[in-house]
């Protein structure tokens, strides 16, 4: 028996013997050092026209990729391919010239022929792009010489610009743009290990400024507590956006780690059909949006975290103006509208819900908020892809709630067709004149009115603003802080 | 023995035929569309067109069977929908971790369920047999992932000893660091399978220690680990044989939770990304990996029960 004993300590041992490794404190050079990223983005394939995700813009966007613009961190959009732009007086025609000694990683030098093809591959028939309806305004791409690219427009465009900052510059003679990877940016794409990881190594043939890092590896969980918990053994230096509050406590209180609020675009809607009953009636979406108290929501999902807002315009967009106090929270009011809308005694709607967080949560709230204005909902939880297929293409819900994720997407309530069957003659001339306006100063000035509206009539209740989380090694520094449209330009990290 | 490996092996063929078909039709029949996984919110209808198209997932579903058909013969498990990468490849580059992870763990459940499983059948009148069988009993209520975390907050957050989660990006080439972050996902499936098998185990020891055979053969002199060694270890073997080639399976199958708890690229978190995405030939292909896989353990593992007890060929089949 004795032997029995034995087997199970020797494999035991065996087993511990295996678990050894530690850590070396050599002193760094940051220049060649590379940055280990934790994210719950995987990209899906590695093309943003052919449906790669929001992990892959995450990765390759500014990092591989770039565009005649960037978007910044901050909100504004800079030259980076082009170095100079003109637009004629009609506003139908823009004129860029692209910038000196830029070359693909392959070598090949860029020409405004890549910048029209590119242009052409977001426009395609075939394209995935989210981008596409914005640039159908693209009539026409002149290449009158290698660094001069003129596109003629079919009706002004005032957002034109900032569009192009989606559009990336990739070589077309590149080959098959979904596994592989040929852009101008200051990181080359290393290897992608499907599933684990996806690595960009310094480009140092690179046009513009060098990287400050040798390179970066993204991590990819698909479990939110292995992804902290491989920040908490420096597995990975910094995590792109935490998902879930619960994490923050560990390291709230760990002066290894910092913890960034940054400005986040992602909204939490309770989207009505505007189109049926009772949802057709102001009042009663009106009532329905005074009846839930959006801060004591936030405060249970996200804690001290997020913000509230009144509409679907974030802080970071240039039309932003603080409407909370329009459908503010009052039980009261709530009634008198209900009664209003010609539902004194309250109704019964389905919520169809998607089964991942926070959306069960908010439901159940929702819920029971409602339920003090006499108004029943059943909870119909859907996955993802059913939400896709039964509420955004076949309209077919009562309410619903979505994340939407961008920037600058109040304009969406200019189109009627749009799966909440918004329509307002008012809004969607204002969403087209402001597209069509001269100046940016008038274009927020429009899109504010627009905005207004919407809040006014309740089109959906906004219920809050997701906080934008970094979580980063307290020795690093340089990473952006907003992850705008999920960029994460990796180039300026260093750890100290 | 040799007429009746010839039938077996026809009827795994057979099996692996008919799952296949099955899993095709069904997958088809799963509500759900490909085309919501590349398509962001914003999406026109004759983008939504055009996708299906490129796909081919409009296609009637005989003909996307009958192209599909073509290309399994030919060992062709196309390519995925979403990443547009070759499924065959895909797949056979997350078998170096799939693989090592369930042998690991199931040779290391072995190891520590037969000495505990006789021992608790040896000393079921003591103390300790009923101590260790009630151990084992608890394990079994135990969930993986719960393990998993468990032993995660004590060897890689508190102790800092073994890696959290991950697999190095340069996979076996440095074999040691591959090793080390399979420590703690090999224990999790070994200690959450041995639990099960400990039982078997102690209840075959049982059997086998309260025989005829073994008294007789005690009777005529034979000591006690004399006895075993020539007539108890063989029949105690035929049905733990059978069930571990079940609990193998399992663990293959099972490998899918563990893999997501400590972010391994294996076949198992390939497999739950392809189901959220309704990415039929990724879905499809390793289905047909795991089920061969399933099926050529339990061929085994009855091939394996006939060697140990020749009787079997006799009564059945």
């Amino acid at each position: 028996m004795k032997r029995a004993w034995i087997a199970v300590a020797a494999a035991s041992a065996l087993l511990l013997s295996a678990c050894g490794g530690g850590g070396n404190d050599t002193p760094v050079d940051s220049a060649a050092q590379t940055i280990n990223i934790g994210s719950v983005y995987e990209p899906q394939n590695l093309d943003n026209t052919a449906g790669g995700g929001q992990g892959v813009t995450e990765a390759l966007n500014g990092n591989v990729y770039e565009g005649l613009f960037t978007l910044t961190d901050t909100g504004t959009v800079e030259p980076l391919l082009a170095t100079a732009h003109t637009a004629s007086e009609d506003g139908l025609t823009y004129t860029f010239t692209l910038a000196d000694g830029v070359t693909f990683h392959s070598g090949k030098a860029l020409t405004s022929a890549d910048v029209k093809a590119s242009i052409e591959r977001v426009t395609a028939e075939t394209s995935k792009s989210a981008r596409k309806s914005s640039l159908a305004v693209v009539k026409e791409i002149a290449t009158p010489d290698d660094r001069t690219v003129t596109v003629t427009l079919s009706a002004p465009s005032i957002s034109f610009v900032y569009n192009l900052s989606y559009v990336w510059i990739v070589n077309t003679a590149a080959g098959d743009l979904t596994t592989t990877a040929d852009g101008t940016g200051p990181y080359r794409l290393g290897e992608w290990k499907r599933g684990a990881t996806l690595s960009l190594t310094r480009n140092d043939a690179y046009w513009g400024t060098k990287a400050k890092n040798a390179g970066a590896v993204f991590h990819y969980f698909t479990d939110a507590t292995a992804l902290n918990n491989a920040l908490l053994t420096n597995a990975v230096d910094v995590v792109t956006s935490e998902q879930s509050p619960d994490a923050l406590a560990q390291f709230e209180s760990n002066p290894q780690y910092k913890i960034n609020e940054g400005t986040s675009t992602t909204k939490l809607l309770l989207a009505f059909n505007d189109r049926v009953a009772p949802f057709d009636k102001v009042q009663v979406r009106k009532a329905v949006s005074a009846a839930i108290d959006n801060a004591k929501l936030l405060n249970s999902v996200w804690g001290d975290y997020g913000t509230l807002i009144g509409s679907m315009v974030p802080p970071g967009d240039p039309w932003y103006e603080d409407l909370t106090a329009v459908n503010a929270y009052d039980v009261e009011a709530a009634k008198r509208l209900l009664a209003e809308g010609g539902q004194p005694n309250g109704f019964t709607f389905t919520l169809d819900t998607p089964n991942y967080d926070p959306h069960p949560t908010a439901a159940t709230f929702i819920k029971s908020e409602l339920a003090k204005i006499g108004v029943t909902v059943e909870i119909n939880t859907i996955t993802s892809d059913e939400w896709y297929t039964k509420v955004y293409q076949q309209r077919d819900f009562q309410a619903t709630m979505q994340e939407h994720v961008n920037d600058r997407d109040v304009v969406w309530y200019g189109n009627p067709d749009f799966y909440w069957g918004y329509a307002n003659a008012t809004v969607t001339d204002l969403v087209k004149q402001a597209e069509a306006a001269k100046t940016e100063a008038a274009q927020a000035d429009l899109l504010k009115q627009a905005n207004k509206i919407i809040a006014e009539e309740a089109a959906s209740d906004w219920l809050y603003l997701y906080p934008q989380i970094v979580v980063a090694s307290a020795d690093l520094s340089g990473y952006p802080l907003n992850g705008r449209n999920s960029q994460f330009f990796v180039y300026d990290i260093v750890k100290s | 023995m040799i007429t009746y490996l010839v039938r077996r092996t026809a009827l795994l063929l057979a099996s692996l035929s008919l799952a296949s078909v099955v899993l095709f039709l069904l997958l088809r029949f799963l509500p759900g569309d490909p085309v919501n996984a590349l398509l962001s919110v914003g999406a026109t209808d004759a983008q939504i067109e055009a996708a299906r198209h490129q796909l081919g997932t409009n296609e009637p579903v005989a003909a996307q069977f009958v192209s599909w058909l073509g290309d399994a013969v030919t060992l062709d498990l196309g390519r995925s929908l979403i990443s547009n990468l070759e499924v065959g490849p895909e797949i056979a580059a997350r078998l170096p971790v799939t693989v090592p992870l369930t042998l690991a763990g199931f040779v290391l459940a072995v190891l520590i369920a037969v000495p505990i499983g006789f021992l608790a059948a040896y000393r079921a009148e003591k103390w300790d047999g009923p101590l260790l069988n009630g151990v084992a009993q608890l394990g079994l209520a135990v969930p993986a992932f719960w393990l998993g975390l468990l032993l995660v907050t004590i060897f890689a957050l508190n102790l800092r000893a073994l890696p959290a989660g991950g697999f190095p990006a340069g996979g076996w080439s440095d074999p040691a660091a591959a090793m080390t972050a399979l420590v703690l996902p090999v224990l999790t499936i070994a200690l959450v399978m041995s639990a099960s098998l400990i039982r078997y185990v102690r209840a075959a020891t049982l059997d086998v220690l309260g025989s005829d055979f073994l008294r007789t053969a005690r009777a005529l002199g034979s000591s006690l680990p004399a006895a075993m060694w020539r007539h108890g270890l063989r029949n105690a073997a035929a049905p733990v044989i059978a069930v571990l080639a079940i609990e193998l399976a399992t663990t293959f199958l099972g490998a899918v939770v563990i893999e997501s708890v400590f972010a391994l690229p294996g076949l198992g978190s390939m497999l739950t990304r392809a189901i959220a995405q309704r990415d039929y030939p990724v879905i499809q292909g390793v289905m047909l990996v795991s089920t061969f896989a399933v099926l050529a353990v339990g061929f085994l593992g009855d091939v394996a029960q006939r060697v140990a007890d020749p009787r079997l060929l006799r009564s059945r089949s």
